[in-house]
């Protein structure tokens, strides 16, 4: 798996951990048996097969018991995503910072608050394709849409949400390294669609300060 | 439905051929559903083609970005998501559909029933004429003004509704009639085998003596009936918001663009298992036959079967987790997702159990089989990843969504058809395939196959997102050993295109000059079986055959021989 650079990144990469356990016993174990079936049974000169119904209560328990034993499995699974959606999608944690995320074809513009900490003021900062966080501090996402569908996705935070026209979806994350990483667009929205790159830059407070400050003088 | 079936009643009718057309008109205007399953056959295998040199092209683009593609050319943007978009619109509607259900379904209905045709064989006719149109219209689609549609096979709106968006007006409204036109054909074909598989059996033969695939293909049929309606729907609104201007998914006028999410999968997950269920009927009645064992568990196969055909209706959500719909719902759906794994699971059980006490035998069609259950698996599990909501933030529209749709798809669409085909050769041209050249086309497909996908799924777990033309636009993305990754897949796609020549020279060499199969050469027990091969019209000649057992009695202990035709008067 790739970097982990949210709070919440882990517990995605804990739940794919437990369903790869999981469900990799019941492969190894379906495909273990379907092989040593076909190797046990081929086919030997004068050796005629069973006539078996398969509604004989002996044989029926090869197929009950891994049938109970797959619904146990679903129930672990079921509890341990719905806490990771909970907290993930469902769950709003109170926001330090809330910033605006406007996908169109074919860019992204990303609305930041400035130096008064408040969206929708004069001193917002408004970027194309390079979004700027703080590490450490918990973040609102207002995504919104000019045109298409777009999906604002970044990997290393293991999220992604749609973004739809006409409705403004607010998610968050919070950072926890330092860095630059790809956004991408997770829905194709036309011709520019894989151009429709941008770059986050995850910074500690003084970078942060540092980059607020040289943008509130430049506009 | 009654115990008995009666058995149509225009034996007369086919008695002589100059009813029919005659000449090359019997090849377009026939209403002989072997004739009609050929055609289904033929246009899928071409669509196939088709469908295949645009995955080569798209693969090409992304393991060798800017290169000229030889036979295609440099591969813009706008190209670029034309190809993916009709590869999986033709894989699924034009190859997958046409192949497993029509041309299957027509074969071997009647045939494995008892019947001398379908009940309705202008009807038949009709839908087969209709499905031609519809891929005329699709392949025309692609050379129009602005190229082919590029809007992704879902075609979510606003892209898909308004030209300014998906610059490709003329195209958007061509694809979606083709696709419209495709669903008229299949409705008018799932009429036809429900109604004969009720009405028309040979006398004897109860609900529980009917092969497993027809019930299969039947089922899918009332399962693509009953998930059609809502996305024709959504289909007619798409239309008017694309030529005439109305706002059913523009927001500014009041509309919503996550309805058609809601329609269109509400029929395209059923629309999975009403490809899926046709090839597991096939996958069973092959290892049935192959490993000499009465199928284990008939009626329990049957149950779990419409159990997940009623389930697959409450799922369609899970395809829309992240789209913007109440997260709460997101918990109710991966609830019934999840739970669908439980009768798909008990499917497969059902088939590798009927291995156990076996007599196996590994001929070409038998190996097909088996592969198809070997790598479903796969596709399977995967699918839990997708259907658990917490794990699909991250992996939704990624590689590992692609890569396991391709390993249920290419199972049921590709690994199916080549079991039925190679299974039911000699039925339909009277001779056998050369058993060598179709375990080399086997192995050369299998193998490579899995070399395709598997670098797929890693990338797909590296967080590289799906229809993205050229990745040098991502630094994450663009790294050497990613590129390598995309390059061993795009290599053994084209060592799986070129092992697809062996295919089609044992079909041709096989149909020329192979060895002449009769009647039975498997020695199967179905009724297809019991007459000439190929079937004259009307298809039992001397009379329709009785039925007097089920369709898997085989190796019974009071016999001799290892099989018992369904006809055999005890």
């Amino acid at each position: 798996m790739i970097e982990q650079l949210s709070t919440y990144a882990g517990d995605i990469d804990n739940l794919i951990l437990l369903m790869t356990v999981l469900v990799g016993f019941w492969f190894f174990a379906a495909e273990g048996m379907f092989f040593w079936l076909i190797w046990r049974f081929r086919a030997k000169p004068g050796v005629k097969s069973q006539y078996l119904e398969g509604h004989e209560p002996h044989v029926m328990k090869w197929i009950t018991w891994p049938h109970g034993l797959i619904l146990i499995c679903d129930v672990f699974i079921i509890i341990g995503a719905v806490q990771v959606w909970y907290n993930v999608k469902q769950r709003l944690p109170e926001p330090d910072t809330t910033i605006r995320v406007i996908g169109q074809q074919w860019a992204w513009t990303f609305q930041h608050p400035g130096q008064d900490n408040e969206l929708d003021t004069p001193d917002d900062i408004f970027t194309v394709d390079d979004l700027h966080v703080e590490v450490d501090r918990v973040y609102h996402f207002l995504l919104e849409s000019r045109d298409v569908l777009h999906s604002f996705s970044v990997p290393v935070f293991r999220i992604k949400q749609d973004a739809i026209p006409g409705r403004a979806i607010t998610g968050w994350f919070e950072a926890t390294g330092t860095g630059d990483y790809d956004v991408q667009c997770a829905e194709i929205c036309g011709i520019g669609h894989g151009v429709m790159a941008a770059r986050i830059h995850i910074e500690d407070s003084e970078q942060h300060a540092a980059w607020i400050a040289a943008s509130s003088a430049a506009q | 439905m009654a115990d008995t079936a009666v058995a149509t009643e225009h034996v007369d009718h086919h008695a002589g051929e100059h009813h029919g057309p005659q000449g090359f008109l019997k090849y377009i205007w026939s209403t002989d559903h072997k004739m009609i399953a050929m055609q289904y056959l033929f246009t899928g295998m071409f669509m196939a083609v088709i469908g295949g040199y645009m995955a080569y092209v798209f693969r090409m683009q992304l393991a060798f970005p800017g290169i000229s593609v030889p036979g295609f050319g440099q591969v813009s943007p706008g190209e670029y998501n034309a190809l993916v978009t009709n590869h999986g619109s033709i894989m699924i509607f034009w190859v997958a559909m046409p192949v497993l259900i029509a041309a299957f379904g027509n074969f071997l209905i009647p045939l494995m029933i008892g019947a001398d045709d379908m009940v309705f064989p202008r009807i038949n006719r009709l839908s087969y004429q209709i499905f031609l149109i519809s891929a005329l219209l699709l392949l025309a689609s692609l050379f129009v003004q602005g190229g082919g549609f590029g809007g992704a096979w879902t075609a979510y709106p606003p892209l898909s509704a308004v030209g300014d968006y998906n610059q490709t007006a003329i195209a958007s409204s061509m694809w979606l009639a083709a696709v419209a036109l495709e669903f008229v054909a299949f409705l008018l074909g799932g009429i036809n085998f429900i109604t004969t598989l009720m009405n028309a059996r040979a006398p004897g033969m109860k609900a529980y003596d009917i092969p497993l695939v027809c019930w299969m293909i039947v089922i899918a049929s009332i399962l693509f009936m009953l998930s059609v309606g809502p996305l024709i729907a959504g289909a007619a609104m798409l239309f008017l918001d694309q030529t005439v201007g109305t706002g059913f998914y523009d927001p500014a006028r009041g509309g919503d663009p996550v309805l058609w999410q809601h329609l269109f999968w509400f029929f395209g997950h059923p629309e999975v298992y009403v490809v899926l269920l046709p090839a597991i009927g096939i996958t069973i009645d092959i290892v049935a036959t192959f490993s000499r064992k009465k199928v284990f568990g008939y009626k329990l196969m049957l149950y779990t079967t419409v159990a997940t055909g009623v389930l697959s209706f409450f799922v369609w959500a899970h395809h829309q987790f992240i789209a913007g719909i109440d997260p709460r719902m997101a918990n109710v759906f991966m609830v019934t997702t999840l739970l669908i794994s439980v009768p798909i699971a008990e499917l497969l059980f059902v088939i590798i159990a009927t291995l156990y006490g076996g007599s196996i035998r590994l001929k070409t069609p038998m190996l097909w089989a088996l592969a198809f259950i070997a790598e479903f698996l796969i596709g399977g599990v995967t699918g839990i990843f997708l259907g658990a909501s917490g794990a699909d933030i991250y992996f939704h529209d990624t590689y590992f969504v692609l890569a396991h749709f391709h390993y249920t798809f290419f199972p049921i669409a590709i690994i199916g058809t080549f079991a039925a085909f190679t299974y039911w050769f000699p039925k339909m041209f009277g001779k056998m395939m050369n058993d060598t050249l179709g375990k080399i086309h086997f192995w050369g497909t299998i193998i490579p196959f899995n070399f395709i996908f598997i670098p797929l799924f890693v990338l797909g777990i590296g967080g590289q997102h799906r229809r993205i033309y050229n990745y040098e636009h991502f630094p994450d993305l663009s790294s050497a050993g990613q590129y390598q990754l995309r390059q061993v897949a795009t290599i053994a796609l084209l060592v799986m295109l070129a092992f697809q020549l062996v295919f089609f020279y044992n079909c041709i060499m096989s149909w020329w000059k192979g060895k002449a199969a009769g009647k039975n050469p498997w020695e199967a027990n179905t009724l297809e079986w019991t007459t000439e091969s190929p079937p004259p019209h009307g298809n039992w000649p001397e009379g329709l055959p009785n039925v007097y057992r089920g369709p898997y009695e085989y190796s019974h202990p009071d016999r001799e021989e290892d099989y018992w035709p369904q006809n055999e008067p005890d």
